[in-house]
């Protein structure tokens, strides 16, 4: 009992019409990894908020006890008083101001008011060692990384002497080297002391890293597992988390593959802001009818530059090559043009470049051609209903209405908004980037089961993730795309993943 | 019974600046023992509100869009300016003047969409100096001076009413005949289109909510009428403002150029990759924007009856009130033409109130500032409660 940490007790917590936490119970062990998940809008990051008093206490029942004392938090401020940081999934860092700056941001090493900088300096190496990451204390953090951030978060956590770090989806904006990295960094504090809550949906990692897991369903507490006596598969916690058996985590594939419809030719694209850095380099590749492609490659690679370039040149400069369609040449000067060709790009950040999130679903779901649901540039109400009745269904989007705000509905229902979005401008080559972050493994499946279906319609299908089991899960064929090179191509059925990471990090670091 | 109690604080929550309204003429009816509603007031409200109004439905849409336009002021009186050169130094025929105005009012639009959309420098900015800019112009091009004296057709755009089919009669028979038609036409629109919804299998809402709110507007437009009729009958600028209302409104809600209007404000990124053309859209609004504030220029310059270096002083920060108090958002991606429409209104009706009581500019401007916060701060925290 001693070197019980945490102890949420009999924790409910209640929105107006929904119950978040419903007798919520964990115990966490001093200086372990303990491991939280469960699908969207399980009531992880509820309870989070309840632990570190964003909901303050009073608003709701149940107790908290820090080393057997009762916390009775006000305010987020009392939790960090405590020992206890929350490193939220979007990052809460000033992109303008320096590694130092941000890491002491609210706690600036001051003597009667003035910044002591030299101190501040100093002691950010020190940090910066600690977490090891490689840049200056100076470097303004938008300059630094995804990979980069995260850890200067870190680096932040402990220069407040944490003592309970709770890390929301750490590495779901990560690609695998970063994250590698970083899971590392939670066994060097572990060692030190330093309790974590891992709030993950990679099982993977979690069974990597932590030593318990607690899994949460429907705002209850299913069961903790200790992850260091038992031997725990990750197919036995989705079980626990979804409730049910879900046998396979890809859904079956009938492939049926047509004539090459969409072809790229020495596709070269350069930097926006660096005129002489090439960031895609004599790219070709094809995919053809019916056809589920994928592009792999790290971080910077060029993934997403590669989609967003040929989808009516929304990034880079001088941008050169050739694009095919059906055989012929055609050009794309911008997205107009590219919907007119068929094209269809689904970005990996929905909240930012996918959705209007201030709008219905019904909106948004239409936008990318008003003109179908249009009689004369006049958008005619009843038919617009009827096409997003029509698609929720499709893609089963979950929400009582399609008047609803999308801000409102789960991260896997807003994709499959932006999925159907696309769907409705009728295209044939859908470039999906990162279809499935942050969304939840039930959401996944269906995510997956719609690219089928789309395929199995005779769309050809890019899909763009950083995660090789799905690109090997749900592809016929992936390119591996590294420093804005393809260096590599495998069919489904002798990919593995060995093979194609060798190919991303070919050639990596030597320009 | 329940879903006529939620129907009904929805209801409430967004007809909330409506009710508004309609509580501050009550208030000023009773503080003015009844001079408030009298048919001439009425008359006076609607007059010396149109141009407010009219920049208030522009600036609605540059709200929108997630702009500000600092500089209509100074437009409408540059314009203001150089329709007078026009129209009384050269004598050139009022509709000529006008048409050209109005291209005038078009080009200054698309000079500050052209550095805003396609340069990308911030509305704020761009505005400001065209803010300076064109008061200085207006300066120069009238040398200081006032010109006056209007052709008469030109003032009647701004102070004429509609004739009457039977002169010397008590009531303006055609503003009643008008007035009329128009309830009917209303009432059968907004039947149809419910009789529309209801076979397409959509959601129509409660029906008595429904008949109390045609039944609330009908007597509303009819009362209206009867109180313009028993003074001079309807104002043309009425009509004007009926016009740019009725069109904008039906813009906003029910074409692809309004949908992707509100997309710009929303999420522009998101928008331009959905394929909506957000510079041109951007750049649209404010030309757009140009032309109303050379209307409004008109209407004013009409009014006073002269073209002076001091027209339309301010006008730019009534029309951004009347759009805030009007339910816009400072992110942008909401508001109604509507809401721009009662905002003004709500401005003006405390104005004409608070100079009817003999208060003075002094503490109306401080009313009015102090009625801007609590109208925003009021929406905000209604809309935190019901999210």
């Amino acid at each position: 009992m001693q070197n019980r940490m945490l102890e949420m007790e009999g924790i409910t917590k209640t929105f107006p019409g929904v119950t978040a936490l419903e007798n919520v119970n964990i115990q966490v062990q001093k200086g372990a990894i303990h491991a939280l998940v469960g699908e969207n809008g399980a009531g992880k990051s509820t309870l989070m908020k309840v632990l570190s008093g964003v909901h303050p206490y009073g608003t709701y029942s149940g107790n908290v006890y820090i080393h057997g004392k009762l916390c009775t938090f006000k305010n987020i401020n009392e939790s960090e008083k405590e020992g206890i940081v929350i490193i939220h999934q979007e990052l809460a860092l000033i992109p303008e101001l320096s590694v130092a700056e941000n890491i002491f941001l609210g706690n600036e090493q001051a003597e009667k008011g003035i910044i002591n900088w030299n101190k501040t300096v100093t002691k950010t190496i020190d940090l910066l060692k600690k977490v090891g990451l490689d840049v200056s204390p100076l470097d303004i953090i938008k300059n630094i990384g995804v990979g980069g951030q995260q850890l200067v978060e870190i680096a932040k956590a402990i220069s407040r002497e944490v003592q309970l770090l709770i890390l929301d989806e750490p590495t779901a904006a990560l690609n695998e080297e970063d994250s590698e990295n970083l899971l590392k960094l939670l066994f060097e504090f572990k060692k030190q002391g330093i309790t974590c809550i891992l709030i993950s949906h990679k099982l993977k990692e979690v069974i990597k890293v932590a030593d318990y897991v607690t899994v949460l369903r429907d705002g209850q507490t299913i069961e903790t597992l200790s992850l260091q006596k038992n031997e725990v598969t990750e197919n036995q916690i989705i079980k626990q988390m979804v409730g049910r058996d879900l046998k396979k985590i890809f859904p079956d594939r009938y492939a049926n593959i047509g004539d090459k419809v969409f072809e790229i030719e020495s596709w070269t694209v350069y930097h926006p802001q660096q005129p002489t850095k090439k960031v895609l380099d004599d790219v070709s590749l094809y995919v053809r009818k019916g056809e589920i492609i994928g592009i792999a490659g790290l971080m910077g690679a060029g993934r997403t530059e590669l989609a967003m370039s040929v989808f009516g040149k929304s990034y880079g400069r001088k941008i050169s090559g050739k694009i095919y369609k059906n055989g012929n040449e055609i050009t794309i000067k911008n997205v107009n043009e590219a919907i007119e060709h068929g094209l269809a790009y689904v970005s990996e950040n929905r909240k930012e470049y996918g959705l209007i999130l201030i709008n219905s679903v019904k909106h948004n779901l239409t936008l990318s051609n008003l003109k179908k649901v249009s009689k004369r540039y006049r958008v005619k109400d009843y038919l617009e209903v009827q096409a997003a009745e029509h698609l929720k269904k499709q893609m089963n989007i979950k929400t009582s209405s399609v008047e609803k705000k999308v801000v409102h509905l789960s991260g896997g229902n807003q994709q499959k908004v932006v999925l159907g979005k696309w769907l409705f401008t009728e295209p044939e080559v859908l470039m999906l980037d990162e279809p499935t972050r942050g969304i939840d493994v039930g959401a996944k499946f269906e995510i997956y089961k719609i690219i089928n279906g789309l395929a199995e319609l005779g769309k050809s299908i890019i899909i763009i993730s950083s995660e090789l089991p799905e690109l090997i899960g749900i592809c016929d064929r992936i390119y591996s795309l590294s420093n804005g090179k393809i260096t590599g191509e495998v069919n489904r059925d002798n990919a593995d993943q060995e093979k194609l990471m060798e190919y991303m990090t070919e050639e990596y670091g030597r320009s | 019974m329940e879903t006529i109690k939620i129907s009904f604080i929805n209801n409430f929550r967004r007809y909330g600046m409506i009710i508004a309204l309609i509580g501050i003429m009550l208030l000023f009816q009773i503080l003015t023992s009844g001079t408030l509603l009298t048919p001439l007031n009425i008359t006076n409200i609607i007059m010396q509100n149109s141009y407010i109004i009219i920049l208030a439905i522009g600036m609605m849409l540059i709200i929108i869009t997630g702009n500000i336009d600092l500089s209509v002021g100074s437009v409408a009186a540059f314009v203001g300016a150089i329709s007078a050169i026009m129209m009384i130094s050269f004598d050139l025929p009022i509709l000529l003047a006008v048409f050209l105005c109005l291209v005038l009012g078009a080009v200054i639009g698309a000079w500050q969409g052209f550095w805003i959309a396609y340069v990308n420098i911030p509305s704020f900015i761009v505005t400001l100096a065209g803010m300076l800019l064109f008061r200085g112009l207006t300066l120069v091009v009238l040398d200081g001076q006032t010109i006056s004296s209007y052709p008469n057709n030109f003032k009647s755009i701004s102070t004429g009413f509609i004739p009457d089919i039977i002169p010397g009669s008590p009531l303006n028979v055609l503003t009643m005949i008008v007035g009329v038609l128009f309830s009917i036409f209303y009432v059968g629109s907004e039947w149809k289109r419910r009789k529309d919804q209801k076979s397409f299998g959509l959601d129509t809402g409660v029906f008595t909510i429904f008949l109390t709110k045609v039944m609330l507007l009908t007597a509303v437009i009819l009362t209206l009428t009867y109180i313009l009729a028993s003074y001079a009958g309807i104002p043309y600028v009425l009509i004007t403002l009926f016009v740019l209302v009725v069109g904008y409104t039906s813009v906003m809600n029910n074409t692809i150029y309004g949908r992707h209007i509100y997309t710009v404000g929303g999420n522009e990124s998101a928008a331009r990759l959905s394929g909506v053309k957000t510079k041109k859209m951007t750049f649209g609004v404010f030309v757009n924007m140009g032309i109303l504030a050379a209307i409004c220029g008109l209407v004013f310059s009409a009014r006073l009856n002269a073209a002076t270096p001091t027209a339309g002083n301010l006008f730019e920060l009534d029309a951004i009130a009347a759009a805030f108090i009007g339910g816009a958002s400072m992110k942008g991606g909401v508001g109604t033409v509507m809401g721009a429409v009662i905002g003004a209104l709500v401005m003006g009706v405390l104005n004409n109130g608070m100079s009817l009581m003999g208060i003075g500019t002094d503490w109306q401007q401080a009313i009015k500032g102090f009625v801007l916060l609590a109208a925003v701060a009021f929406d905000i925290v209604s809309k935190n409660k019901g999210s």
